[in-house]
């Protein structure tokens, strides 16, 4: 049954374009218990590893995808005559400083570029990349935005937590203090809203 | 001859002041502050000449360091204070720490530029979508159907003239949300219970609209049935394959 079990999972793990998170699998499978799926899951993505195939089971945005190797990237993107997506320096700044500083305000995105960032927060937006976390109680009621599940799956991340850790600031020979200090004072107006904190859910 | 030019090298001010302490190979926690000014200074003059527009963002880098050059020339303001170039390293050091996190952030695996899922085209699941076969609508029977919606929604003729608040540009952009968010849609359930008639008008207005832009796809299962509205994905679909959308 077991095997079955592993071999049902695998198949709708193909089948699916999207990645299936262990609850999807679920509802296709109401008589299996969630250990036992999450099981099997756990020796397909051991098993398409070993293997040394062409492509694996990754666990992106909370969910299962089978994906191809890097190494072969360049390979499919001349079966499908296009180009690799792509996203300018700028954009992955901007990316980069929701990602770690979420939920945040355009106000302080721009304070730490030093430049207007409107135009990429619409372009983040549009490619589902960010999203619109609700407002901060503050004057004008500004929007924080925050990263998509769209995000993680891209950067075939699991979940937030993945991201790779802040470096300590120590490394680059500054007296950590005086920077959390200053991103303390920066930071003070984002706190003291609790009402924030349930900011409306996506309706991604 | 007048030219513009917008020149992305340079982002931002901070961006520009990065440049020139590494190409001065200066210590970020010790700013030559008069050259890095002096230099900055003549950068903007270089883009000013070039007709570059500039962001107002690097006048005001400029008048910042102007200030702190002037405040480190001013003797003894700096015994209890704190070193005035901290001014601009603090928001140097934080804007090279996202750079960083930028840049290890792309060099991760990318969907769609390094590793690929599997795809399937909007048409191949549509197929799959519906288990009857469809059938074109034609334009009449279309009108029908709205004809139907006014004689359900909207009993008895009514005749009140006031400010329509939807305009066809705002029900178009309402209608491509909706099917962008649910897939697709009924052709009735476009029109809202508590509509006006002029509601309804700009709403059947739109549709024709989009159709004609070949931004929908209209269908039944069968002549009686409700019909389908849907997204056209034709150029959706060629922007999928250039980048991340």
């Amino acid at each position: 049954m077991a095997k079955s079990l592993k071999l049902i999972v695998e198949a709708i793990l193909f089948a699916s374009e999207n990645p299936l998170t262990p609850k999807d699998i679920h509802a296709v499978l109401p008589e299996s218990k969630p250990a036992d799926i999450a099981g099997a899951l756990r020796v397909l993505k051991y098993e398409f590893e070993a293997m040394g195939r062409s492509f694996t089971l990754q666990e992106v945005g909370g969910g299962y995808q089978f994906r191809s190797r890097s190494e072969f990237g360049a390979y499919i993107l001349k079966m499908m005559q296009a180009s690799p997506a792509r996203l300018s320096r700028a954009t992955m700044e901007t990316l980069a400083i929701v990602a770690y500083k979420q939920p945040i305000m355009r106000q302080e995105i721009e304070r730490i570029r030093g430049v207007d960032v409107g135009g990429i927060l619409r372009t983040l937006l549009e490619k589902d990349l960010i999203r619109i976390m609700g407002r901060e109680n503050l004057p004008g009621r500004p929007l924080v935005y925050g990263t998509t599940r769209k995000f993680l799956e891209v950067f075939g991340l699991k979940d937030i937590d993945s991201l790779p850790k802040l470096k300590e600031l120590k490394a680059l020979g500054v007296d950590e203090n005086e920077v959390q200090e200053q991103e303390k004072r920066a930071e003070e107006p984002a706190t003291g809203s609790p009402d924030d904190a349930e900011a409306p859910e996506p309706t991604n | 001859m007048d030219y513009e030019v917008r020149l992305d090298i340079f982002e931002g001010p901070l961006d520009l002041l990065l440049h020139l302490i590494r190409k001065n190979e200066v210590d970020i926690f010790d700013i030559p502050i008069a050259t890095i000014t002096d230099q900055y200074l003549a950068y903007i003059d270089i883009m000013e000449a070039l007709n570059i527009t500039l962001a107002g963002e690097f006048l005001v880098m400029a008048s910042t360091l102007i200030h702190i050059k002037s405040r480190m020339l001013l003797p003894g303001a700096g015994d209890e204070e704190e070193d005035p170039r901290l001014e601009i390293t603090r928001p140097l050091m934080e804007y090279m720490r996202f750079k960083e996190l930028a840049g290890e952030l792309s060099e991760r695996d990318m969907l769609q530029r390094d590793v690929f899922a599997r795809q399937f085209s909007p048409d191949y699941k549509s197929r799959f979508r519906s288990e009857e076969p469809l059938i074109e609508v034609s334009l009449f029977q279309l009108i029908d159907a709205f004809r139907r919606v006014m004689e359900q929604r909207l009993p008895g003729v009514q005749l009140k003239f006031h400010v329509e608040p939807w305009s066809l540009k705002e029900k178009t952009a309402f209608i491509m949300d909706q099917l962008k968010e649910r897939g697709g849609l009924y052709f009735t359930e476009l029109f809202t219970e508590a509509g006006t008639m002029g509601e309804f008008i700009i709403t059947f207005l739109a549709i024709l609209e989009l159709v004609q832009m070949g931004l929908l796809k209209i269908f039944q299962t069968a002549p009686e049935k409700d019909i389908r509205v849907e997204p056209h994905f034709k150029e959706e679909e060629e922007a999928t394959h250039g980048e991340v959308s």
